[in-house]
């Protein structure tokens, strides 16, 4: 290689990576979310084009991470941010983010829309929701617990991977889980599931991965996973483990920002999203289930004896001023 | 100061510039959204301290294993400088540290794990893997599969030095294997060991995805998970920025301590090297153990990378490999790769010329050491810190959007220098000691003096660094996952969002295709680099 060939390489490579902004006619709203929702996997692609046929706008996703790391986008921007819509944010994120004061109330009449879960909030509003659940190898695990109980008390159940509760939004939705259910026993809880955790991860993606790899029978995730593999894979090897006591619910909404250009757009991509079109997209692609009850019934994979008996979950903002309390006794319980 | 006193100053100058304009100012930038409050409450947790003690504590375990054993092997090598497969080894060598981390991670899952390739072999024979792979023990595993075969790239040049006169002489004296290692190696290997010491220990100590996948769970922390906790789930900008800066302070008085401690021997100078000169190459019992060890080695490295092979070519390979975003994004990957390893060899030359001119015309002799040690200690700085600094200057400059991938490269280009600064500076020091009074007599000086005079010789030396770089900043997925990248993704980032998706055997592909290609980059640029032209 000679001196002038390394040269151009260096003049090629810098030039490959910068991509300069270009003049847009059309007006333009700009979406944060999280990195899954936008990848070529997920509802985006999908619901891109379907907005700007009807918006005659260009819809402009930017995808950060994960629904935590949005969030923190959010708050390092703070009113210098380009965003007019953040979506993606969960349950126990919300009353931080109305914190920030960054956000307006959608100011859309919602009497008519049906939703599949109880809401009612003027600032956010639900898209799609799920639950937490343990997903377990039915060829490796034939008898898996039956409560959250039973999982935590019994020494000779199966051993798991799970997520931490300070990196990853399963990991904390467990963490709330367990409080839920334990109340201050949460700490003898975590002790004594402790020795059947082979791993606690950074997130849902490596926990997952390494149980499809066998090294745990039983892995936390949602009660949607076992879906993806019947729809997608035709097989019926992956099952979620229903527990008696109810599942923890994850709700993922979406909100407005206050100093946006954009103020009718972001209602109307906020309306567009509980549309019919949009709602009927979202369990096949982000693999959870529509807020909205659509007139159609949810695709074969979906199985009823996978809807929890019941919902639990914490009011925001008591997971917002407890939640680092608690990940603090979780840490004391598992770090002893 | 006048612009004499700055001659031969300036190219380290711009570069030092660049470089804490990097670290500093986006420490800075970080640093400037804390709140008071809780910086103190940082300092004064009692959970800190565990931490810390955590991550000293693996670190220096991962280092000392891996060193360790890198020693043998390296000598092994460098005892039988000809063998088939030799060249084919020696390159592969470079490809665990520049795997992204989670790739890695589960090659050894698939090797170590429950499921594993070893467990499959014992099982019918009623037995094991005896040890828990989650835990301490699957993070050194870990680190010692990444840091083991680096260390002994890195330690392999230190036999080179080794002049025939000293093999003579030691064959003269009718001196056995042991003594052969303790008179004439040892002291080529001392002068190497503090440099590659420090660079796998800081390498350990701010580890990452192996510490949170590996560990087995929050008893195993270390700084760098906890700045990433600061930094992600608790929005605290200011406690992240004081958890670097105390793993900078702390990874600097740990690196002064072991190159104060570990004395460097200055090897005889010479000029003839021939390493089979060495008088107990034929011997029956050095050559047995020379290929244990090299075989040891490379089942050791390569078990894992033959389980990502195997399992992507399970996957859908057609599919994946047909998709055009896949090249895209790999095309992305390569600008990032170039344009970090251009900055990084810009800034790493630059460093060195400087040392160079305050060694030899200024007679500043603590100058070397003083540059190897600011370029290893950018290891110290943590990437997402860098890159969270860089995104809030950029978001003041309001050139977010467009200069993503810039600042990803050159996050990165942080991240390769001390690689390319350590396989520069000494042969740019010697090339001055021997060519400074020729160049001066000639005029030769500046780009003309690169040219001719710099270039070739450090070409080779400089061949392992740049492959290293350009293929650590290809496969980079920690930084690439900070910013957006949304509509020009790297393929790092492609394979995140497969997981993400449930493709887990896509993603297997997509590993198996930034694999081949780490090693394609890392071939080409060690191969062409390191030929000589005449």
């Amino acid at each position: 290689m000679t001196f002038s060939r390394l040269l151009a390489a260096l003049g090629a490579g810098l030039l490959s990576i910068i991509n300069l902004p270009v003049g847009a006619a059309t007006p333009a709203l700009t979406v944060y979310t999280y990195a899954s929702f936008v990848s070529d996997w997920g509802p985006g692609p999908l619901i891109e084009p379907a907005f700007e046929a009807r918006c005659g706008c260009d819809l402009k996703f930017v995808g950060v991470e994960d629904g935590a790391a949005l969030l923190g986008r959010l708050k390092l921007e703070g009113s210098r941010s380009s965003a007019d819509v953040i979506l993606g944010l969960d349950t126990s994120l919300v009353a931080e983010a109305q914190q920030t004061g960054l956000l307006e109330p959608h100011d859309l009449d919602l009497g008519a829309v049906e939703f599949a879960l109880s809401w009612s909030d003027p600032v956010f509003i639900p898209y799609d929701f799920g639950y937490f659940g343990f997903v377990y190898d039915s060829e490796s695990l034939q008898n898996p617990p039956t409560s959250l109980w039973e999982l935590v008390n019994d020494t000779q159940g199966p051993k798991i991977i799970i997520q931490d509760p300070r990196t990853s939004t399963p990991g904390l939705g467990l963490l709330l889980w367990v409080r839920k259910i334990f109340g201050d026993d949460d700490t003898k809880a975590w002790t004594s599931l402790s020795p059947r955790i082979v791993t606690v991860t950074k997130g849902w993606s490596e926990a997952y991965g390494l149980f499809l790899e066998g090294e745990a029978p039983m892995v936390l995730s949602y009660t949607t996973s076992p879906a993806y593999h019947r729809h997608v894979e035709k097989t019926d090897r992956y099952r979620v483990a229903m527990f008696e006591e109810g599942h923890y619910q994850q709700v993922e909404v979406a909100a407005r920002l206050a100093h946006s250009a954009q103020p009718e757009l972001a209602k109307d991509f906020l309306r567009f999203l509980l549309s019919d079109e949009v709602q009927t997209i979202l369990p096949t692609s982000n693999w959870m289930l529509p807020a909205v009850r659509t007139g159609e019934a949810l695709p074969k994979a979906f199985r009823d004896d996978e809807l929890p008996r019941k919902t639990l979950g914490f009011e925001p903002a008591e997971v917002s001023a407890e939640r680092k309390r608690w990940i603090k006794r979780w840490l004391t319980a598992l770090v002893q | 100061m006048n612009t004499r006193s700055l001659r031969g100053l300036w190219p380290g100058l711009i570069a030092a510039l660049l470089l804490t304009v990097l670290i500093a100012g986006s420490l800075a930038a970080v640093g400037v959204a804390s709140r008071p409050l809780s910086v103190a409450l940082t300092l004064f947790d009692p959970y800190f301290f565990e931490v810390i003690r955590f991550t000293v504590w693996q670190a220096a375990l991962s280092t000392l294993i891996s060193v360790a054993l890198a020693i043998p092997v390296a000598r092994a090598y460098a005892r039988r400088p000809v063998f088939a497969g030799r060249t084919i080894l020696i390159t592969l060598m470079g490809l665990p540290v520049v795997m992204p981390v989670i790739v890695a991670v589960f090659g050894i899952v698939a090797v170590y794990g429950r499921a594993g390739l070893l467990n499959a072999v014992l099982q019918p024979a009623g037995l094991a893997v005896p040890f828990e792979l989650y835990g301490l023990t699957g993070i050194l595993l870990a680190h010692t599969f990444f840091n083991l075969p680096l260390a002994v790239r890195l330690l392999l040049p230190a036999w080179e030095q080794i002049t025939t006169e000293n093999w003579r002489t030691a064959g003269t004296l009718g001196m056995s294997s042991k003594q052969l290692f303790r008179f004439v190696e040892w002291p080529a290997i001392s002068a190497f060991l503090p440099g590659v010491i420090v660079i796998v220990f800081l390498l350990c100590f701010t580890s990452f995805a192996v510490v949170l996948t590996l560990g087995g769970g929050p008893s195993a922390t270390t700084i760098e998970v906890a700045i990433y906790q600061a930094l992600r789930f608790e929005f605290d900008p200011g406690q992240a920025a004081v958890l670097a800066l105390a793993q900078l302070l702390l990874c600097t008085c740990i690196a002064v301590l072991l190159i104060r401690w570990l004395r460097v021997l200055t090897p005889t100078p010479g000029r003839k090297r021939d390493p089979r000169a060495r008088p107990d190459a034929p011997m029956r019992l050095g050559k047995i153990l020379d290929s244990v060890a090299i075989i040891l080695c490379s089942l050791f490295v390569f078990a894992p990378i033959a389980a990502l092979v195997s399992a992507g070519l399970r996957g859908p390979v057609v599919s994946v490999i047909l998709d055009a975003g896949l090249w895209q994004a790999a095309a992305r990957s390569l600008g990032i790769a170039v344009t970090a390893t251009s900055v990084s060899a810009a800034m790493a030359f630059g460093l060195a010329t400087t040392a160079r001119s305050l060694m030899l015309e200024r007679k500043q002799h603590r100058a070397k050491e003083l540059t190897l040690l600011i370029g290893s200690l950018t290891l110290a700085v943590p990437p997402m810190v860098i890159g969270t600094g860089l995104f809030l200057i950029a978001l003041r400059i309001s050139l977010v959007g467009s200069v993503t991938l810039l600042m990803i490269a050159l996050v990165n280009a942080v991240m390769v220098l001390p690689y390319l600064l350590r396989s520069i500076t000494p042969v740019l020091i010697s090339s001055g000691q021997q060519y400074q009074k020729l160049c001066a007599q000639l005029g030769l000086a500046g780009w003309q003096r690169f040219r001719r005079i710099d270039w070739p010789m450090i070409r080779r030396p400089a061949a392992f660094a740049l492959a290293l770089g350009g293929a650590l900043s290809f496969g980079d997925m920690g930084v690439a996952a900070l910013f957006d990248t949304t509509g020009h993704i790297t393929l790092p980032v492609m394979l995140y969002h497969r997981m993400s998706a449930y493709r887990f055997d896509e993603a297997a592909v997509t590993a198996l295709v930034l694999v081949l290609m780490c090693v394609t980059l890392f071939w080409i640029l060690d191969r062409s680099l390191s030929r000589c032209p005449s």
